[in-house]
């Protein structure tokens, strides 16, 4: 279907069924096929469930900062979560564990490959729609079940899930030692119905960007953020299916008398966590590169220059997807698994740190000698280059498996997944979020509400996140309800206090961007095609694109970075103007000699 | 789009709002009892009731084994409650009388009889014992939980029958509440705080039960008339049994004896 | 105050401050640089490059020379910090790390309390003269001790930060964590892995004795012992 050929007519689809678009409002905004309708779908729920996670940590904050004293509301909760509005300890832990849990599984997750998987593929490799349509709606509509139920786990007797996101067993597989039954079972039911949709937008991905890219789109002329969510995508084929094999082991020893993890039968408690972790690592890496790849398409878009070194930049997306699958040891460092694999998984760990430290050094090339425009979505972009620095640097302590033995399970390791995935995939989503929301809602988001909004976040984020990292390397436990309790910890409440503060005016900070988001929706100015002058096809569009999106299927002529090219007395190209005197475009490539 | 959004925004209050069942914890503290006193059965009302009363002496034979010396010294806050190393009262022995039985009405009651309980159980964790360790509770009734120590309890029922339960109460004065739905004779509670920390307790579909005190002494009231097994149940030393038949407004007498383990 | 804002280490009371506290230290300065080089030139960046009227940006796709370099650099520093821990690794975790004349104890975690067996004056577990205390760990400073360890429900870890040492205890594992302390004194055992609703409060105290000391313990738990 997609030809490369020079000078051939584009042939287009037939669109009569398009111009008339008769759907009901059912079909059109709620058993949606088409990818955009889903993409916000992914949106609304994922946004609302970033919300509870973060009302989760509130909790968590105020029990930490203000150990024993009630939680303001606190008195509305059952007895089983509160006592006399003061936290419990079985509720907090239940905090803990649905707060990662809501945040990695139902916000961070389906915002980067949910949304703008959905959203953005098809547009820009200039199709009209995923391969599978109707499986994409069914990826959708299997994913909110899931939430539901892992919801549902607050409203049922023993409270919620309570053994961490992490889920170890034998904690999460008996409910002698929670308190928790059916909350722990929903916990495992949920990620396996979440895991059947991640499958499915996962192959849909996939086929998609290698079948349904427009002539001319070849593989180098694919934005950086397609190359992250294709190999994001395929990274989430092969390690879902692992995570919804474990859960099921879970499930069946919480419920059918199985004991894969019961070392009383002949199980044993780390098979869990090698499983868990097989996946988990792959996960996390699923969780920045789409960050990664859309926060370049706005740096060099903010720069008016070519993303430096686009080649690197594919090979070293692909390089962390597939190493990423050879440290899930660095995990368990201190699990009790044979100690030379804690030097193995050392070495690869480290070598892991390579290929983020090549996109970094390739976005300070991309801003260098650039025109920076501060845009909103660019303050948040260059802010994610900023803290996932910061973040990738704290896990060179925690590679180190000697010094492992000291931080692992400290707040060394809060700071250090905070700081690469709110400082990292946050940020990138907040940037994303507005850079293409004037594609998704035909409206732009106020500038100075957003600039307000970014300012107020980078700062409290700091604060609540940066003094973690000393926390930690006073051998501050994680999870731990009362710090008061060790002589050695007490000293330090003043900080768990101040990071308190701070974590309740950055949840506050966030209202402000919510309030930015639903008022822009109904009175934002209304957007043009192209707000932001990107090379992209979907800013061919209008905004919102019809159902369809091209009316003729693009030809690509050029990559998508080629910003105050030489071609052009416009400082940017988009990628399906023919480049004037005929012919194709520069290639993307380095230019040899450099 | 606009009506999703609502929804969502609705979805989002809701969950927040609805919370989940909202049973307070200001249970009255009544019928509290602490250490080895006689505990009756309290009220009664709903299910047959009489005012014929069994009532008798658990003694106590042979040597009283010496309790377990109990090691509180990483639980400051509790320890400083004694003046003399504590000790695990498993043993209740005075004067050749054994109290902590726990008597109670095994078979005689007219089955489907619905009784409810006068007023709540309480059970106290103070200086890091249950007080009382051994007492009986109605099915359906609740039992008070309640922490007179300012540190981490928790407690946590293991029944055969019922479905568990597993709380905690970080600070002193937290009360909470519990049932239980079906009738088990003895529901083991512990706290894995304190390792040593054990009670028992009784649940019967109705209030003839009583545990016996420090003079071995316990009586079971209100009952109508009837042939009934009684049943006294020693945490150690196993259960004995023996059958009572009273009239209406008669006191019958039913003594019995456990003895010590063998030297 | 300052203190909580300090990146320096608190004081340690074992022989594995040694070994690894230095090792953070490496860490610390390499990360330090690549933090102040990172983030200068990004401030710089934006300061220098931002949007002039008129201005245009320079066109360049990368420079392959730059790419080699850092890529290279980058390799060399974390392939050497990983060749620089792994001594410290072996000696600490190794099965063959443990010194063979560490006293050997057993630590038996549970819900929510550490019981600790001593192998009493014989020196050998599993004899008629053991005693199991809960939650007091008591060592001879400047002597090794191995703890045989393990669990009894869920997975728990076995936490002295003073003296930067942690292992996880697994039901159904016997791990073996050694320690040799360095300063008479009392510190705090915590347990470091989400083991329940207790698991905040699952504490001991770690009291390091001199020799004598210690033995004078030993013989009064002895005695506690033979008396029950």
């Amino acid at each position: 279907m997609a030809t490369t050929a020079t000078g051939t007519t584009p042939f287009t689809y037939d669109h009569g069924h398009e111009h008339v678009d008769d759907r009901s409002f059912i079909r059109k905004y709620i058993f949606s096929t088409d990818h955009k309708i889903i993409g916000i779908q992914f949106l609304i729920m994922s946004l609302t469930f970033l919300l509870l996670g973060g009302m989760l940590a509130m909790v968590m904050r105020w029990q930490l900062g203000f150990p024993g004293k009630p939680l303001p509301g606190g008195t509305l909760l059952p007895d089983t979560y509160t006592s006399g509005g003061v936290v419990l300890p079985e509720f907090y832990n239940s905090a803990v564990t649905m707060h990662g849990t809501f945040m990695v599984f139902f916000a961070i997750m389906p915002l980067l490959v949910g949304v703008f998987g959905n959203y953005l593929i098809p547009l820009k490799i200039g199709a009209p729609d995923m391969a599978f349509p109707r499986i994409n709606m069914a990826s959708f509509w299997t994913a909110v079940p899931a939430g539901l139920l892992m919801l549902a786990g607050f409203f049922v007797e023993g409270g919620s899930a309570a053994a961490g996101w992490t889920s170890y067993a034998p904690l999460s597989a008996r409910s002698d030692l929670t308190g928790v039954h059916l909350g722990q079972i929903f916990w495992c039911v949920s990620l396996i119905v979440l895991g059947l949709s991640s499958i499915m937008g996962s192959f849909n991905y996939i086929t998609t960007v290698i079948n349904l890219r427009a002539p001319g789109m070849n593989w180098f002329r694919l934005p950086l953020s397609i190359w992250a969510l294709f190999v994001t995508a395929c990274l989430v084929l092969l390690a879902i299916p692992v995570l919804s094999g474990a859960a099921i082991l879970l499930l069946f020893d919480q419920t059918i008398g199985t004991h894969f993890f019961d070392p009383q039968a002949g199980g044993q408690p780390l098979l869990w966590q090698h499983l868990f972790w097989f996946f988990g690592h792959p996960e996390v890496y699923i969780l920045i590169l789409p960050g990664m790849g859309m926060v370049s398409d706005i740096i060099a878009n903010g720069a008016r220059k070519p993303v430096f070194g686009y080649t690197s930049m594919v090979l070293a997306i692909i390089a962390i997807g597939f190493l990423g699958w050879g440290v899930w040891g660095h995990h368990m460092f201190q699990s009790g698994m044979n100690p030379t694999l804690g030097t193995t998984f050392m070495i690869s760990t480290l070598l892991i740190a390579v290929p983020s430290a090549i996109k970094t050094f390739n976005w300070l090339g991309t801003i260098w000698k650039g025109q920076i425009t501060f845009h909103v979505p660019m303050l948040h972009a260059l802010a994610f280059v900023s803290m996932f620095v910061i973040g990738g640097l704290s896990g060179v302590f925690m590679a180190a498996s000697p010094f492992d033995i000291y931080i692992h399970d400290t707040y060394f390791i809060v700071a250090h997944l905070h700081y690469v995935l709110f400082g990292g995939s946050l940020f990138a989503i907040f940037a994303a979020v507005t850079y293409w929301y004037p594609k998704m809602f035909g409206r732009m988001m106020n500038p100075t509400v957003g600039k307000v909004h970014f300012w107020l976040t980078l700062v409290f984020y700091n604060c609540t996140f940066f003094p973690m990292h000393q926390l930690g390397l006073h051998g501050h436990m994680r999870r731990i309800y009362d710090p008061t309790q060790y002589a050695f910890l007490k000293d330090l409440q003043p900080v768990n206090t101040f990071i308190s503060i701070s974590a309740f005016l950055l949840f506050a900070t966030q209202f402000i961007f919510a309030a930015n988001f639903i008022m822009s929706w109904f009175k934002g100015e209304k957007a043009p095609n192209n707000p932001w002058l990107d090379n992209g096809l979907e800013w061919t569009l209008p905004s919102p694109p019809p159902h369809g999106n091209f009316a003729t299927v693009p030809t690509v002529y050029r990559g998508p970075y080629e910003y105050s090219s030489p071609h052009s007395d416009q400082d940017y190209i988009p990628q399906n103007v023919p480049t004037p005197g005929g012919g194709y475009g520069a290639p993307h490539t380095q230019p040899a000699g450099d | 789009m606009r009506r999703v959004m609502l929804g969502a925004v609705a979805l989002a209050a809701g969950i927040w709002g609805c919370g989940g069942k909202s049973s307070g914890s200001d249970a009255g503290n009544t019928g509290g009892s602490t250490g080895a006193v006689p505990q009756s059965g309290g009220g009664g009302a709903g299910g047959p009731t009489g005012n014929a009363t069994v009532s008798g002496v658990i003694h106590f034979t042979g040597t009283a084994p010496t309790n377990p010396k109990i090691d509180m010294s990483q639980e400051s806050a509790c320890a400083g409650k004694y003046t003399s190393p504590p000790t695990d009262p498993q043993y209740v022995v005075k004067d050749g009388k054994l109290g902590n039985v726990f008597v109670y009405v095994d078979s005689g009651v007219p089955n489907g009889a619905k009784y409810s309980a006068a007023a709540a159980d309480t059970i106290d964790q103070n200086g890091c014992l249950y007080h009382p360790r051994i007492f009986g509770a109605v099915v359906g009734e609740d039992i008070v939980i309640k922490n007179s120590d300012n540190v981490l309890h928790n407690i946590k029922a293991v029944p055969k029958v019922n479905r568990g339960f597993n709380i905690s109460q970080p600070s002193a004065g937290m009360t909470s509440k519990r049932t239980f739905a079906s009738p088990e004779v003895m529901v083991p509670l512990e706290c894995n705080v304190h390792g040593w920390m054990h009670a028992y307790v009784g649940v019967l579909p109705h209030p003839f039960f009583a545990t016996s005190g420090e003079d071995g002494s316990f009586s079971i009231k209100n009952l109508p008339a009837g042939t009934y097994t009684i049943k006294a149940w020693h945490e150690k030393l196993g259960t004995q049994q023996t059958t009572v038949t009273v009239g209406a407004g008669e006191t019958k007498t039913a003594d019995f004896t456990f003895s010590g383990p063998k030297a | 105050m300052g203190n909580f804002l300090s990146w320096m280490l608190p004081p340690g009371a074992s022989t594995f401050v040694g070994d690894i506290d230095w090792i953070y230290y490496l860490i610390l300065v390499v990360t330090g640089v690549a933090f102040f080089a990172v983030e200068i030139a990004l401030v710089v960046f934006l300061v220098k490059y931002r949007k002039r009227p008129g201005g245009k940006a320079t066109y360049v796709h990368g420079s392959t020379r730059a790419e080699i370099i850092w890529t290279s650099v980058t390799a060399v520093v974390v392939v050497v910090i990983g060749l620089l821990s792994a001594p410290a690794w072996d000696k600490i975790k190794g099965r063959e790390g443990v010194p063979p004349n560490a006293m050997p104890i057993g630590i038996a975690a549970k819900q929510f309390e550490w019981n600790i067996t001593y192998p009493g004056a014989d020196g050998k577990l599993g004899t008629t003269d053991d005693f199991t205390v809960r939650g007091q760990l008591h060592v001879p400073v400047d002597k090794p001790t191995v703890a045989t360890l393990t669990s009894v429900d869920a997975i728990h870890s076995f936490f002295v930060p003073s003296f930067r040492i942690k292992q996880d205890a697994v039901p159904g594992m016997h791990i073996r964590v050694w320690f040799q302390p360095t300063k008479v004194g009392e510190y705090e055992l915590g347990c470091a892995e989400l083991c329940g609703l207790g698991h905040y409060r699952m504490r001991a105290i770690v009291t390091v004795h001199t020799q004598e000391d210690y033995d004078r313990w030993v013989a009064q738990q002895a005695h506690a012992v033979a008396q029950r």
